[in-house]
Formats: structure tokens, sequence, C-alpha cells
């Protein structure tokens, strides 16, 4: 059987991926590509990464049977991987650290990152304080305003948040900001992108930094059921954590492996962050993939009620997988988010982030098809504390 | 013999710098595009390079991140841009137009089609800004076969791969970043730029044009007779902003680059 082996030294996944980006900005990603190589091999690299991944961010997490969500549902037995009760709240952090002791291993002091709802932003705030290093986190104004308690925490933890006021004022201006801040700070700075977007070797690099949680899924599924899951559900905005639950996953033909994007006020309103189910490929953020973009090739403004999820790219390998049928990607509403949202919190007692309710409303309409005995592994990649406002708001409720 | 190759050779003839000044199409108004490139010409511009506005110009500074932005809100596309050219070309039949632009706006109308319309309008060459050569060997090739000269980039941290795969791929002319960062940065150390440029223009034979931080007569003063062009961009974009009307704009415009005319030419007379 063939064993899946992608990206190509390029970093093309198929006809995706690769490196578009300006000249000035190749010298820093061959440094980082050689570096990366290097701490790759480097068994005083890998044990480190693992000790923190243990001592700091708390792995191993649990692969959670919910059994109650099950037997009212009635169909597929749900496990869902708890990165929610990663420090920080979330699976940024994996990737978060093992990039700023890349960073600290190419003796670069200052870590720069963009962030849409905040969660990456903390935890690339939280990795520098740990590390001793400094940080500026790009981020959009009109984000500013609606994450504004992630805004203080990477303030709490010393970072420097920069308001960006260009183009749309959200993720993807961010992302602009922070690679450009990149190519005139390359000296002393270190750019922590926050999904398996961005140039090579991101999209390879950050996806590897994830892989832990396909990996702890995979074993801890044979160990809890005696076999693999029937499928695997995971949100996809940039797509970092379902690219490290898929990964693992990929050769194990058997397994369903499905991703969830943000359909928003519906797919035909032109409202949403669907580019795999609604968009086309093109060029944006140093990478080939599917985008949301208007008959000009201009980049269109993204709608979710999860600012994570509303980004109009994805990473280059979930459109390779897309293409190739590997993996299926589907959409799911504000308003079902919402309620997926409602009922894990209140039947397993988890309050989960709204960019993981959309992997949560699609697995419970998912396993209603299937049978007791078959199984669904959905990546809870993040924690719902973030959320409580927006939520709390569109109940008419002012906390 | 091409636009550009003319040009050149031209100026090569009489040891001239070559003066390229950069415009966003549809800024600082949209009805005044053609109006404006003719004023550039007739104040000493040797050819034009004009900006194809992008959502997300990842690799321009704030002034032209800004110019696009207007641009876009004023419904400017690429078909529109090749429109304006089009329109320049029923009077002015020799200078040069080189296109600056990100991949994605060209992609949808897709490479070949792109190559073929613009080479009809009018246009000479094109600067992808986010089309690497490592990428580019496919969409090169297709420039060239509608005669349009693929123009890369090299920047001070390119290595001898680089500048061998831009002078396989490349022609026309090789634009030089002289600093690290994004247009509209300050350049401190012109003396390296010059001696790198000089290089380059050995190793790769090609016309070599220096852009990125220069601002005025005296920075380009600097590069008379030692580079083949200079591009001025963001400090010309950001002094159109001011312009009250179309008119003003051209006379911004002609009063901007008349000095520097005249040092790029004063200084082949010294």
């Amino acid at each position: 059987m063939a064993v899946y082996q992608q990206p190509d030294e390029r970093g093309h996944f198929g006809d995706y991926g690769g490196r578009f980006v300006a000249e000035t900005l190749i010298p820093a990603l061959d440094e980082l590509q050689q570096a990366y190589k290097a701490a790759q091999r480097d068994p005083a690299f890998q044990a480190e990464l693992h000790s923190e991944l243990r001592q700091f961010v708390g792995r191993p997490n649990p692969l959670y049977h919910a059994q109650r969500l099950s037997s009212e549902i009635g169909g597929a037995q749900i496990y869902l991987k708890r990165e929610d009760l990663n420090h920080t709240g979330a699976h940024k952090i994996n990737n978060a650290v093992g990039q700023a002791l890349l960073a600290r291993r190419m003796g670069k002091r200052r870590l720069i990152a963009e962030t849409g709802a905040g969660q990456h932003g903390v935890a690339t705030a939280t990795v520098a304080t740990r590390y001793g290093m400094d940080c500026v986190v790009f981020m959009g104004e009109d984000d500013i305003q609606r994450q504004s308690s992630n805004v203080y925490r990477m303030r709490l933890l010393g970072a420097q948040v920069e308001a960006v006021r260009s183009g749309s004022r959200t993720l993807k201006d961010a992302l602009n900001e922070a690679l450009r801040d990149w190519v005139s700070n390359v000296e002393d700075t270190f750019y922590v992108i926050g999904t398996v977007a961005g140039p090579h070797p991101y999209p390879e690099m950050v996806r590897n930094f994830h892989r832990v949680i396909g990996d702890e899924a995979r074993a801890q599924c044979l160990e809890l059921t005696g076999r693999l899951p029937d499928a695997c559900v995971a949100c996809v905005g940039g797509g970092s954590n379902a690219m490290g639950l898929f990964y693992p996953f990929i050769d194990d033909q058997a397994v369903r492996l499905i991703g969830v994007e943000a359909a928003g006020l519906g797919l035909g309103t032109g409202k949403h962050a669907a580019p795999l189910t609604a968009g086309r490929p093109g060029v944006l953020h140093g990478n080939r993939t599917y985008l949301m973009t208007d008959e000009n090739g201009q980049i269109e403004a993204t709608h979710s009620i999860s600012a994570g999820l509303d980004y109009p790219g994805v990473g280059p390998e979930h459109a390779y997988l897309k293409d190739t049928g590997r993996a299926e990607y589907v959409a799911v509403t504000d308003a079902e988010a919402l309620a997926a949202f409602h009922r894990l919190s209140r039947v397993e007692g988890i309050i989960p982030a709204l960019e993981t309710s959309h992997a949560l409303a699609y697995a419970f309409q998912l396993a209603a098809q299937m049978r007791v005995e078959q199984s669904i592994v959905v990546s809870l990649s993040g924690r719902g504390d973030k959320d409580i406002h927006t939520v709390a708001a569109l109940e008419g409720i002012h906390l | 013999m091409s636009r550009l190759a003319a040009m050149f050779s031209r100026l090569q003839e009489s040891h001239r710098t070559a003066l390229i000044p950069f415009l966003t199409a549809g800024d600082p108004s949209t009805t005044g595009v053609v109006a404006l490139l003719h004023s550039l010409v007739r104040a000493g511009a040797d050819a034009i390079e004009l900006g194809v506005p992008f959502s997300d110009p990842m690799a321009d500074g704030p002034v032209i991140q800004g110019s696009s932005e207007r641009a876009l809100a004023r419904g400017v596309s690429l078909r529109q841009v090749l429109a304006w050219v089009r329109d320049f070309r029923r009077q002015d039949q020799d200078t040069p137009i080189i296109l600056m632009g990100y991949l994605n706006p060209i992609e949808i109308l897709g490479m070949r089609h792109f190559a073929e319309e613009a080479a009809d309008a009018g246009v000479d060459a094109v600067i992808v800004v986010d089309l690497t050569p490592e990428e580019a060997e496919t969409d090169t090739a297709l420039l060239r076969q509608a005669g349009i000269d693929p123009i890369f980039l090299l920047a001070p941290t390119s290595g001898p791969q680089r500048v061998a795969a831009v002078k396989r791929l490349g022609s026309g002319f090789v634009y030089y970043v002289s600093l690290r960062g994004i247009t509209g940065a300050q350049q401190q150390d012109w003396d390296e730029v010059v001696a790198r440029v000089a290089e380059l223009r050995r190793e790769l034979a090609m016309p070599m044009a220096i852009g990125f931080g220069i601002r005025d007569a005296a920075t380009a003063k600097r590069l008379a007779g030692k580079a083949d062009a200079v591009v001025i961009g963001s400090a010309l974009v950001q002094l159109l902003q001011q312009a009250k009307d179309d008119e003003d704009a051209q006379r911004l415009a002609s009063e901007f680059l008349a000095p520097i005319r005249a040092v790029l030419d004063e200084e082949l007379g010294a």
C-alpha cells in the first residue's frame, strides 16, 4: 500500500502549497527550513519538545467517551480529543511551543504572530514569556474590538498587541502585517504562523507540531475500543487542528476524515468562510490553495460567528486532500454551530469553543446515521470560555 | 526589438540612467489615469511601472497599500488597467509599460489569457511580486511566448542559485530591491547597492533597475550612471494623494520628476 508522503522538497502538496512570496522573504524561509530540518533530526530537540508538551502544556490529554451524548443521539459512539484541556485552552499551544523552541535554537529573541480570535496570539505570548523572549502580536482592529478579553490576556502575558488597520482589519490583514514586520526585522525575529498555511515550510512544520493530536488519539482509540475510529471530524479555518488530527490517520484508508468549514449565514448568502466547499484555487499568503475570491481575483471578506474560522484561505494540504478525495469537507452554519455549543455544554458539561462547535454539529448529524458499534473521534480543539460574551450577546444577555 | 530593449539600448548609447516612476492604477483617481501617464512621460519618465491593485499587498508598505485600497474602492480591476494601457498606447508607441502586481488577480484570468491580452493592450513587461523563480517555470514561458518580459526581483540577500534562476527565466531587466523590507522603507548604504548591482549586471547580462527606498533627487543622484534604471514609487504615490484634481496630479507629478530627471542627466555630463 502506498505510504502518504507529502509535501515534496519544495513544499508542494500536489498542485498546492509551494512558496509564493516576495524575493526579500526567501532567505528568511531558507534559514527557517534548514533550522527546522536540523531540529527534526536532533534527538535533543525532540526530547525537549516532548518534555515541554508534558510539563508545560499538560499532554497527553484524554480521549473522552461522550457517553451521555452518544446514547442521546443513538448512533455512533462519540469520542472527544480534549485539546481544550491544554494550557491556554486550545490546540494552538502545541505549535507555539514547537516554533518557540525552534526560534530559541536559531538565536532569535523576538517572536511575532498574527491572530484572529486571539487564541494563537495568547499561545505565542505565553511561550514567549516562558522562554524569555519579546513578543508582538498583530491583530486586526475589528478583531481587537470583538475579542477584547484575549487582547487583555496577551497584554497580561507581556506581549505587545499591534492593531492592524489595513484591508478588512481582520486575520488576513494581520497576517500581511506580520509578514511585513518579518521581512523588515528578519535578523532577530521569528514569525510564529498559527496555522497550516503560509509559504513552505510552514504548512508542513505546523502540521508536524500538531500531529501529536492524531498520534495520541489513534493510540487512545485503539486502547479504548480495540480498533480505529470510523471517522475523524475537525473544524477547518486555516486547518491546523484538523491537519494535526488527520495526518496520522491518512494511511488508514478505512477511517473517514471530515473537515468542517464555517458556512456562516449559509453558503448561498455569500457570507461564510468556506473556501474548500465554495471557493476556488488561487494564491494568497505564500501558498496556492482554495480561496474565497471575487471574479477579479481580489480576496473576499468572510463571515463566521467564530473569529478563528473567519479566514478566506485554508492550508494547502487540505486542498490536496480534498482534490484526491482522501478527506471530505463540509460546512456548518452559525446557527447549527451555536446549537451544538449549547448541546455539548448541557449534555456533557463541556463548553466548547465556537470553532469546535462546527465540528461537533457535523459529528452529531453523522453519528445519528451510523451504528452504535461504530465510533467517531472529534477534535475538541478549544474551550469556549472566550466565546461566552458572544453567545450571551446573541441571547440578549450582556455580561 | 521590444520597446524595453530599444529604450535601454538608446539610453546605453548616451550612458543615461532610465527614470521609471511607479503609480498605482486608479490612484489618485480613475478619471485621469491616462493623462497622468502622458504627463509622466513629458516630465522625463523613460518607462512607467503601473501597479495593479490587490486586496492583500503583502510586500508593500503603508503608502502603496493605501493607494491599492483606494483604487480597489474605486472598482479598479486588472481588466480596467489593461484598458487604460490600451488607451495610453493610442498616443504613445514608445514608452515601455511595466505592470506590477500580485499573482491571484492574474490567475483568475488565466496566465495565458492574461499574457495575450496584456501584450495586445501594449504592456511590455510584468513584475509579479509573489511569483518566485522556482514557481515560475510555466508562467514565464507563457509570458515570453506572448512577447512580454517577465521581470524578477533580486535582493541583497539573494544567493547564487537564485541569481542563476533569474538569469534563466527573466528577461528585459532585473529589478534590484535595494533594501530588506517593504516598499517605502529607508535605505542607508547606497555604495554597497551600487557595487552589488555592478556585479549582477556582469553576471546576468541584463539591465539592472534599482528600486525600494529611492525618494528624491538626492538619492537618485547617487545612482545616476550606476544603475540602468531607478524606480521611484512610494514617494510619488504619497505626493499624489495631495492632488486636488486630475490636472493638479499631473502638475505635482511633473514637478516631482523634473529635479530627479535633472540630476540623472547632470551626473552624466560630469
